[in-house]
């Protein structure tokens, strides 16, 4: 099961380390990362794999975002279906 | 090559957050027809206890996969058989026993609305929908979430005119008995020609006779995603502008099919369609009257609306219908004006009046939707605003539906605030002429030949 994450906000040092070790501790696989600075706002895609992770999908949800607070950034995760089912036939 | 596609991605973001896109409701319908009973309370606890049974999970999974799929899904619903074939069986003049049920199954299963509080009476009535109907005041202020709906017209039995009459003065009830409330109950109440049976949208949603026991319906929106997007083609030619409905309505219908078949399987009940309706809210930026006012027009309401909601109205179903196995519902474009913030805008301002929205009813999806009207309007004049737009749905092989508030003590241009979801709504004028000798006529308008199709 495949989920995209995404960050946004004030780019800042640590934003990839902070988020990716909140990822490793539940066991949770990157895929593939893609960042961009958009009209000066840091946004970050990672595809992620949740198959393996050690937690409910909603305990992923809340230590993502608990981090993102930390950060100072927005942080959410998505099943990956909301997005191929709107852009791929 | 990356296997993100940031651009993707953020498109759909932006929908969801700035674009209000949403999926409005996750309807589950729910066979009643095995609860009848000839005691009325003992038909009732059946009635409870069936709604009970199958939606107890309705919510917890909506918002499971809310959560998991980052999209807000705005309402979980449920409809039920029209109630007056389930309490036919039973010794009793009042029907509000059921109502009271639907509304105590409701509230244990977390769903802030419930449709079915219904008769079908398009050719005649029975004992049972007679009861029903005139049920219908007290029920409807008696309960919170219960909503109701009465089918006085079809294409092929024309239109009952003895029930529009009827309708006329249980609307005005319902408004009189509701008026502290600023007319609330009307606002669960539909009037329909031509309705369907798997409509997921309140208030008129109920599970029809050709549905099976359990069922999952979807109902999308997305006004604010589709003005969007049109705001990228301004001064194109309509080819372009429908081209740009379609493809965005494509897209959001893709999500309610997503939202369906997990709902669908996470449940174990059978998914039954996504009705693809562009449903306005009072927030700005989810508004169906911008969309028109983004084709062109300075006001929703001046000449050339109508042609405008037609493309919008046609250009949603064509894009939608590849994106779903089964689309059904009303699906098209709903135009209630006191749910759209640019309606509002466009009646209070004096540009949008009923006789414009009984022309634009022609082609949108459904109806003349929570309309106010002064309070002193005569049933008999809201009986024939029912016939005029039964008769559109009827002579067109189309759904119609009056869903109106008179409110009660309230003239034209004040305002009457309805509350919550449904909004506010400009008193609008109605014409001044008496049309009491026509409704009182009664009787069947026969089917159109159009009926004739064998």
């Amino acid at each position: 099961m495949r989920a995209i994450v995404t960050v946004v906000g004030k780019d800042r040092v640590g934003i990839i380390a902070g988020i990716c070790g909140v990822l490793a501790g539940l066991n949770v696989n990157v895929l593939d990362i893609s960042q961009t600075i958009l009209q000066e706002v840091f946004v970050m895609n990672m595809l992620v794999d949740i198959k393996e992770a050690n937690v409910s999908f909603a305990a992923i949800v809340e230590a993502l975002e608990r981090e993102g607070e930390r950060l100072g950034m927005s942080v959410r995760i998505q099943l990956e279906e909301i997005f191929n089912a709107m852009h791929k036939i | 090559m990356s296997l993100i596609n940031q651009h993707e991605i953020i498109e759909t973001l932006e929908m969801i957050d700035k674009q209000h896109l949403d999926i409005r409701t996750i309807t589950m319908g729910i066979s009643l027809r095995s609860s009848a009973h000839p005691n009325a309370e003992a038909a009732a606890k059946r009635v409870y206890d069936t709604i009970c049974s199958r939606a107890e999970r309705l919510v917890a999974v909506g918002e499971e996969i809310e959560r998991e799929l980052g999209i807000p899904i705005v309402n979980k619903r449920i409809s039920v058989t029209p109630i007056a074939e389930v309490a036919a069986a039973s010794e009793t003049e009042d029907y509000t026993v059921f109502a009271r049920a639907m509304e105590r199954a409701a509230a244990q299963c977390g769903v802030n609305f419930i449709g079915g509080f219904s008769a079908l009476v398009h050719k005649g009535f029975t004992d049972a929908d007679r009861r029903l109907i005139n049920s219908i005041p007290a029920a409807l202020c008696e309960t919170e979430r219960v909503c109701s709906s009465v089918n006085i017209g079809s294409t092929r039995s024309g239109i009952n005119m003895d029930a529009v009459s009827l309708m006329g003065r249980i609307i005005k009830e319902t408004a009189r008995l509701s008026a502290k409330e600023h007319g609330l109950a009307c606002a669960k109440l539909v009037v329909f020609a031509n309705a369907v049976e798997d409509n997921p949208f309140m208030a008129g949603a109920f599970h029809g006779a050709g549905e099976p026991e359990c069922v999952i319906n979807v109902g999308v929106s997305g006004p604010g995603v589709v003005h969007w997007a049109l705001q990228s083609v301004r001064g194109e030619p309509f080819d372009v502008v429908a081209e740009t409905v379609k493809r965005t309505a494509f897209k959001i219908t893709r999500v309610g099919q997503l939202i369906a078949r997990e709902t669908s399987s996470r449940l174990g009940v059978p998914f039954g369609i996504v009705d693809l309706s562009l449903a306005p809210t009072p927030a700005v930026g989810d508004s169906v009257a911008r969309i028109l006012e983004e084709m062109g027009l300075e006001v929703c309401g001046t000449h050339g609306t109508t042609a405008a909601l037609a493309l919008l109205n046609d250009a949603v179903k064509k894009g939608g219908v590849m994106a779903s196995s089964h689309v059904g519902g009303l699906s098209g474009a709903f135009i209630p004006v006191s749910e759209d913030e640019g309606m509002i805008a466009a009646a209070a301002s004096g540009a949008l009046t009923l006789d414009k929205l009984e022309a634009m009813t022609c082609v949108c999806s459904v109806g003349l939707d929570m309309i106010a009207v002064p309070g002193d309007t005569s049933a008999e004049t809201i009986a024939a605003i029912i016939a005029d737009e039964a008769a559109i749905g009827v002579v067109n092989n189309k759904t119609t539906a009056v869903r109106i508030i008179p409110a009660e003590g309230k003239r034209v241009g004040e305002e009457v605030e309805i509350g919550g979801l449904f909004g506010s709504a400009p008193v609008m004028p109605v014409h001044e002429g008496s049309s009491a000798d026509f409704i009182n006529r009664g009787g069947r308008i026969p089917a159109p030949l159009g009926s004739l199709r064998n």
